[in-house]
């Protein structure tokens, strides 16, 4: 193998395991850190330049991170990442004077802003300290967009809500709240230099299977129930539900129906228990409200007594997979099973839709699903002014894509607006600092915590149901938090080899706890990964390969279970192995918020 | 010095042996020796050893005297039995233990300074008599706890860090023990795990005395430009004579040899080594050619190492001195106290 080049940004990168993962490349293990010091606004600020949301991330993330992160690889679980956000936004105190201010002089340059959801708030907060005249619409009178009308109450405060908005509002665009836009040609007409386009995917899909006419009345459209319910429109729905889908929608639509008078409430699903699209943690917070889940059941139809809703049928299927390994569901043959129900919650999935942009504008749809064509990394449509991101852009993820779409949007109009091409991206900045202190002493705490996962506590079941608008996880407290923090193991602190000072005495290979590090004659990588002081079978982390050795042997370091605990470094008589930090800071638009 | 207890967390795919313990259950705390002390490889060698042998730790005494050396078995079999004796005395102790109980497994671990000085009658009379035990010499040819003066075993015309040149003849631990009678003889490098883990594995099941002269680089005080045992000057003048390749039942022979460089060794538990030879005429088990030849490549400046003389049907002590099979700890009253009528016996076969 070639030696490896460890000034490549990436390297590094992809050895932090869920910063990479993060979309937004939060640097995840640098505010864990200030958490365990106690430094909660610090924590805060780092994920408020990167994420923007933390507080609301903090509660509701898909977490990218921590199926990803290292600990989950070495024991049990990984370190609780997404509750360890939360903590930081829950006690940072005031932050509002470490926020930008307010520009006092514009730039001359107008842009539009199309919905007011996590993506645009994103290009809102990027662009707005660098003096743009920005402007957003929403047709709802309150911004946020899926953030506040989809996300039930009882997991994420209004008032968290209210407070990570207001950071971006005070810094000035221009909030035209309560007005649709209804025609993109209308809005190009306009004087503005360019269009962002972070409208979601609003429509919910039907199911329009027999009966579904004729008992209306009680059956439901999943997000659009969650927001008259987040709006206040609906208070209650019947005694026996039933929620169609296994995304973390219908497990929202479940748990909010719970608190609205359903004391039977079933979530009914077509494909298995584990190919379900809701995360883990979501299904194991619904069944612990007594809400059982049904798999394999595909619904056949609504059965109504007189146009009154009795319940619903359902084929009782089974997985079969064909030559190519395509999995089809078919029908085991038996009887139908009939669940009885008052109301029907159907949340199989989401759409985009965009009857509001004229097609002859120059922005080119697909054929095959009608969406608008987006490149992957500009974010920028056909139509050079018009820009697209969050679930607008590639259909539904969640927010913290949405995010990240935001940041590399706004670098796009940026660059537009500054008449550079949009194509050449900013590198990002990189920093990498040696953390010795003293012969054996470390800047960072390099003592691995041999704690399991700490469980966030919840509110009492009884409580919770009680009171729709009750947050049910209570949050780390201080103490939990600390010990929490205590399970990141550094992976940001790398372990910097250098050939040249390396005298081959083994020391790093004996003392490493998880055989990372062998010496050994170089060769293929496939054939490598076999010699190693333990076989590194994980092929979706690197090998770390030195130049040759005096001994005519090279350094192979497996990346994947390494530890960071830096006892290679320690028992290092020559300081051929250090432990560096290494920061990336992946670019935004000039920077702007938090230099 | 490191601060922090090695972390508990291992490899998800780490091994476990027949015992069912991985080899992390054979290690002992975290070494306070300096960084990168040829003695930490050892005590590495020697967990890797025991964990692949399936020794179980309880039966094995781990004995030692004074120094950097005889510090570390507290670093190594932290479940086993240890005593850590006066300067140069491990032998003694070694012997004595051994006498009160033949079954278990001792490993004597000690340094140039420990055996070649203080202690070098000690460690010549356990020799002599064949105690069964592994007697390790960790030889880095100096005395690194008192910062770097010459040892007993440095050469003649070694270089001191500070710039001394030794006047005085070096003493030959592996000649001493193949003219005393040690029926195992081995010299191996702290930095050549390969070479150094079957060795250890081979004298472990060397039923007699079994001695391995290991080089092991001092970095803080012997690993400059002009010393003999440096990293750099063991890897350039080190002329092995075999690989002791694996101990026959634990793996199949996957490599081919040529013809005549494969050497099969039984020794007397049943256990077989396979060596492969890197000179074909040196025959392994002759003690006077070993003696010769160990002379003959020293003067040509060579470090020889690898299995350097093995009989393969010791006589140990205990043979020699017709003890009972049993521990002492084990006898019990009735055998202990043969009673008035035997003691009556006994006199008139006197009279």
């Amino acid at each position: 193998m070639q030696p490896t080049d460890i000034s490549d940004p990436d390297y590094f990168h992809k050895v932090v395991d869920c910063q990479w993962a993060c979309p937004a490349h939060t640097p995840v293990p640098e505010y864990i850190r200030l958490i365990a010091d106690g430094r909660y606004a610090d924590a805060f600020m780092i994920n408020w330049k990167s994420n923007v949301f933390p507080g609301i991330l903090g509660r509701t993330c898909d977490r990218p991170c921590e199926p990803a992160c290292r600990r989950g690889r070495v024991e049990d679980e990984p370190v609780a990442i997404c509750r360890l956000k939360r903590v930081a936004a829950d006690f940072k105190g005031d932050v509002s004077d470490r926020m930008p201010p307010k520009p006092t002089a514009r730039n001359g340059k107008k842009i539009a802003i199309i919905g007011a959801g996590p993506a645009s708030l994103t290009v809102a907060r990027d662009l707005a300290p660098l003096g743009y005249h920005l402007v957003v619409f929403d047709s709802e009178a309150k911004a946020g967009g899926f953030i506040r009308s989809q996300i039930p109450a009882f997991r994420l405060p209004e008032s968290v809500i209210d407070e990570e908005i207001g950071y971006i509002t005070d810094l000035g665009p221009e909030m035209r709240l309560g007005q649709r836009i209804d025609s993109l040609k209308a809005i190009l007409a306009e004087d503005y230099d360019a269009v962002f386009v972070g409208t979601g995917a609003p429509r919910g899909r039907d199911l329009p299977i027999p009966g579904r006419e004729e008992a209306a009345a009680n059956i439901h459209i999943g997000i659009d129930w969650l927001s008259s319910v987040s709006f206040g429109h609906i208070t209650k729905i019947g005694k026996r539900v039933i929620v169609l889908g296994g995304g973390n929608t219908a497990m929202d639509c479940c748990r909010s129906a719970r608190r609205l008078g359903g004391d039977d409430v079933k979530v009914i699903v077509r494909s298995a228990f584990e190919e379900m699209k809701a995360s883990p943690w979501e299904k194991e917070d619904a069944m612990g409200e007594d809400i059982p889940i049904l798999n394999m059941l595909v619904p056949i139809a609504f059965v109504h007594e007189s146009g009154k809703l009795v319940g619903m049928t359902f084929d009782k299927v089974k997985a079969e997979y064909d030559a190519r390994g395509r999995r089809k569901l078919v029908s085991t043959g038996e009887e139908p099973v009939f669940h009885p129900c008052d109301d029907v919650l159907v949340a199989v999935g989401q759409e985009n839709a965009f009857p509001w942009i004229e097609r002859d504008i120059g922005l080119t749809f697909d054929d095959r699903w009608d969406m608008p064509v987006v490149d992957e990394n500009t974010f920028q449509s056909t139509h050079k002014r018009v820009f697209f991101g969050g679930d607008a852009a590639f259909g539904p993820k969640n927010i913290i894509w949405a995010v990240s779409h935001g940041h590399q949007a706004a670098i796009s109009i940026h660059k537009l607006c500054q008449g550079d091409d949009v194509a050449v991206r900013p590198p990002p900045g990189v920093t990498i600092v040696s953390q010795k202190m003293g012969i054996h002493e470390w800047s960072y705490d390099n003592n691995v915590s041999l704690d399991l996962r700490f469980k966030v506590p919840h509110r009492d079941k009884f409580a919770a149901l009680a009171d729709i608008k009750a947050e049910v996880e209570l949050g780390f407290d201080l103490k939990q938090a600390f010990a929490e923090a205590q399970r990141c193991l550094n992976c940001d602190v790398q372990t910097v080899f250098d050939d040249k000072l390396c005298i081959e005495c083994d020391a790093c290979v004996d003392i490493c706890p998880v055989d990372s590090i062998s010496f050994t004659g170089n060769g293929a990588e496939v054939e490598l990964r076999t010699h190693l002081s333990a076989p590194a079978t994980n092929l979706t982390q690197s090998l770390y390969i030195s130049q040759d050795l005096k001994t005519g042997r090279v350094m192979a370091k497996d990346e994947d279970v390494c530890l960071h605990c830096g006892l290679c470094a320690e028992r290092c008589p020559t300081g051929a192995w250090d432990m560096q930090r290494f920061l990336i800071d992946v670019a935004q638009a000039e920077s702007a918020c938090c230099k | 010095m490191t601060f922090i207890p090695k972390p508990k967390l291992h490899h998800p795919d780490l091994q476990k042996n027949a015992l069912g313990y991985t080899r992390r259950d054979y290690e002992g705390p975290v070494s306070t020796l300096c960084a990168g002390c040829g003695h930490d490889s050892i005590s590495a060698a020697i967990v890797r050893a025991c964990f692949e042998l399936d020794i179980a730790p309880h039966r094995v005494a781990k004995l030692s005297g004074i120094g950097c050396s005889s510090k570390t078995p507290t670093y190594f079999l932290g479940a086993s039995h240890g005593f850590n004796s006066v300067h140069g005395r491990m032998p003694s102790v070694a012997t004595g233990a051994n006498l009160a109980n033949k079954e278990l497994i001792y490993l004597g671990v000690s340094g140039d300074g420990d055996s070649a000085s203080i202690g070098l009658g000690q460690f010549a009379h356990a020799m002599r008599r064949g105690v069964n035990m592994v007697y390790i010499v960790e030889n880095n040819g100096v005395y690194g706890l008192t910062k770097g003066q010459f040892s007993a075993t440095s050469d003649k015309g070694a270089k001191s860090k500070r710039g001394l040149i030794n006047s005085d003849e070096p003493i030959d631990l592996v000649g001493m023990a193949l003219q005393l009678g040690a029926t195992f003889v081995a010299r191996s490098f702290s930095g050549d795990k390969a070479q150094l883990v079957p060795l250890i594995e081979a004298a472990l099941k060397h039923q007699g005395a079994a001695f391995i002269d290991c080089i092991s680089p001092c970095v803080a005080f012997n690993n400059h430009e002009g010393s003999t045992k440096s990293f750099d000057y063991v890897r350039e003048h080190n002329a092995a004579l075999n690989t002791l390749d694996f101990i026959s039942g634990r793996s199949e022979i996957t490599v081919d040899y040529a013809p005549g460089t494969l050497e099969t060794v039984t020794q007397h538990d049943g256990s077989v080594l396979q060596l492969r030879k890197l000179h074909t005429s040196y025959d392994v088990n002759d003690r006077v050619a070993a003696m010769t030849y160990m002379q003959q490549r020293a003067a040509e400046g060579e470090i020889v190492t690898g299995l350097l003389y093995v009989d393969p049907n010791p006589r140990d002590h205990h043979a020699h001195l017709n003890t009972v099979d049993r521990p002492l700890n084990e006898l019990t009253e009735d055998v202990l106290v043969p009673g008035a009528r035997a003691l009556e016996r006994i006199n008139a076969g006197l009279r």
